[in-house]
């Protein structure tokens, strides 16, 4: 029966998404809706086909693994994929020739900037909080994930959210609104995988067998549940037409700035914090084989953090047309945000406490303790920048892409591989890691990699900052903005080497993990767990 | 007076007093008496069934 409904879901899915191409006010509309019917055409064929097949009910006695390794395998080629364009469009802006003019409207940097960012934190960055989040909350919880194949849907609905942003952002499809450029009908599907993933969680934590929940879960449940906020309400728009991508937002002016920002924010403070300390909070704790330093500490980390992490958005509009009060009202809680950051960086520090030696054998542990000392750094770093005074110097300059680059790929991008080089081993059953000087080769190129980012940034940034405000004795500016660029030009090639580096790291990652399954001697003979007849 | 001052108002008195009270009470349950021993036992969670799903719920 469920089969049936299916296949009128996906036919008329199909159908429309014909009509779609037919209609199509715009090229990026037309290639989305292209895609719409190959899928959900191809889904209807499969369907289709596998209509007599004998239903085989799945153990409840084991986890719900195979869309945790698919989900490894996706943020690994992501990253890749994210990381390489990244240092594509470096390369463009410390040499513009790269613009080529028979890529112009799809290749040059304004069309790749946003398939950067949107590649680096929502599919490699997501794709590794959807993995383990369903790892963690299934071994926090002691359950199968719930829903069955709900957890497929959230994996898959998901990569095509990622391909119609990716797509769309090539062909001029964008709303404009930084790190949430995907147009409505991207933005209602994204909504719709989002709640599914918010049943999968949710549903496995009420199935629990674990009396407790553990801190884990609470971080990723709240940035599940924030980040469907978020997105619902900075995404509130009305399209121009139902057979076109253009839209028109709700908002307007400094109320529609605001809440782009309380979005591009929180985006930060929960999809790229409170997500990433779940995986702290479970993943150090299995490589350094001891509990969490203070669980008391972890709980009050995290409500300290979801409490203040809210109103710090306005502290991206200092000196525009918002009230005063509510951009010091984001600059003080950016301040006090010191306190739960540190609080939690401190906890997974001294979470080794005992166990510093590991630091000397082990180079999977020593990628998540530098990931958690680049959390230190940039949640220092970013306080002080909120403060008007800093910021008045800081704000349009490099130094705020530098310090971004700190926290993603100082802390976000190696927690992920951290928990890549954890979870590889034990969901393909091998004994251990293909090779663990590769991994201290990735560690090492990827530390200096942020480093040569971070330090050219920052030179960079101030520098410009000075060069835009420097007036000569009559009050005239002394320098154009050509004349900074032209300055910056070192500075920006040292950055491109930075970024090949971190790159080569992934690379070698994606060697060395594809080594472990292929060639690292197995544990168990079959993927699948034994279930002892009963 | 209209929507936006009723809401600012009440989000300046008594939403905000609930908020600060709530996370006040969350700071003092931690620190409850016995929660030390709790805690010890759930931060043990991640290295339990790390294989296979429990059958019976722990007490």
């Amino acid at each position: 029966m469920s089969n049936y409904i299916k296949l009128i879901v996906l036919g008329v899915i199909t159908l429309i998404a014909m009509m779609g191409i037919n209609y199509a006010r715009d090229l990026a509309y037309m290639v989305h809706a292209a895609i719409v019917v190959i899928v959900a055409g191809g889904l209807f064929l499969y369907t289709l086909r596998n209509m007599e097949e004998q239903v085989v009910p799945v153990s409840q006695g084991d986890y719900f693994d195979s869309v945790i390794r698919a989900g490894v395998i996706a943020t690994a080629f992501w990253g890749v994929v994210g990381f390489l364009v990244g240092v594509v469009i470096a390369f463009q802006l410390a040499f513009p020739q790269l613009n080529f003019e028979f890529l112009q409207g799809i290749g040059n940097f304004g069309r790749l900037r946003p398939l950067h960012t949107s590649a680096v934190i929502f599919a490699f960055g997501g794709n590794a909080l959807i993995c383990t989040s369903f790892y963690v909350v299934q071994r926090t919880s002691a359950a199968r994930l719930w829903g069955g194949n709900l957890g497929w849907f959230v994996f898959w609905g998901y990569q095509l959210f990622i391909v119609l942003a990716a797509t769309g952002y090539l062909l001029g499809a964008t709303q404009s609104k930084e790190y949430a450029e995907p147009e409505w009908y991207v933005d209602l599907w994204l909504t719709i995988v989002w709640v599914a993933y918010l049943a999968v969680f949710l549903g496995t934590i009420v199935k629990r067998k674990e009396p407790h929940i553990y801190v884990a879960n609470w971080f990723y449940l709240s940035f599940i549940v924030t980040v469907a906020l978020l997105h619902v309400v900075n995404n509130l728009s009305i399209p121009v037409s139902i057979w076109g991508s253009r839209s028109v937002q709700v908002f307007s002016g400094v109320q529609d700035a605001m809440t782009q920002w309380w979005y591009g924010h929180n985006a930060v403070g929960f999809f790229l914090t409170a997500g990433f300390l779940g995986m702290m909070y479970y993943f150090v704790p299995k490589q350094a084989e001891r509990p969490v330093y203070s669980y008391k500490l972890s709980i009050i980390h995290f409500w300290a953090l979801i409490f203040l992490y809210i109103w710090a958005g306005p502290h991206h509009l200092h000196y525009t047309a918002l009230p005063d009060w509510a951009s010091t009202l984001g600059m003080v809680f950016s301040i006090i945000l010191w306190m739960p950051s540190w609080g939690g960086m401190i906890n997974g520090l001294m979470t080794l406490s005992g166990a510093w030696d590991k630091l000397r054998t082990d180079p999977v542990i020593r990628m998540m303790v530098i990931s958690i000392g680049f959390y230190g750094m940039s949640t220092f770093e970013g306080p002080m920048m909120s403060i008007r005074a800093v910021n008045s110097l800081s704000h349009y300059t490099d130094w705020t892409i530098g310090h971004v680059h700190s926290g993603a790929l100082g802390w976000n991008g190696m927690i992920t591989f951290g928990a890549l080089y954890f979870l590889t081993p034990v969901l393909w059953k091998r004994e251990r890691l293909y090779s663990l000087s590769l991994v201290s080769w990735h560690f090492w190129l990827a530390t200096i990699g942020i480093v040569l980012y971070a330090a050219s940034m920052w030179v960079t940034g101030i520098m410009e900052g000075l060069m835009w405000r420097e007036v000569d004795a009559n009050g005239f500016l002394v320098w154009s903005f050509a004349d900074t660029v032209a300055a910056k030009f070192p500075m920006y090639v040292t950055r491109g080497l930075g970024g090949v580096m971190y790159l080569g790291g992934a690379l070698i990652m994606c060697y060395n993990l594809w080594m472990t399954v292929r060639a690292a001697p197995a544990k168990e003979q079959s993927l699948a767990t034994a279930v002892p007849a009963e | 007076m209209d929507m936006y001052s009723i809401l600012r108002e009440f989000a300046d008195s008594w939403m905000l007093l609930s908020l600060f009270l709530f996370f006040v009470g969350v700071v003092l349950w931690v620190f409850r008496p016995g929660s030390s021993k709790t805690y010890a036992e759930t931060s043990e969670i991640p290295f339990r069934h790390a294989d296979k799903p429990a059958k019976e719920p722990r007490k």
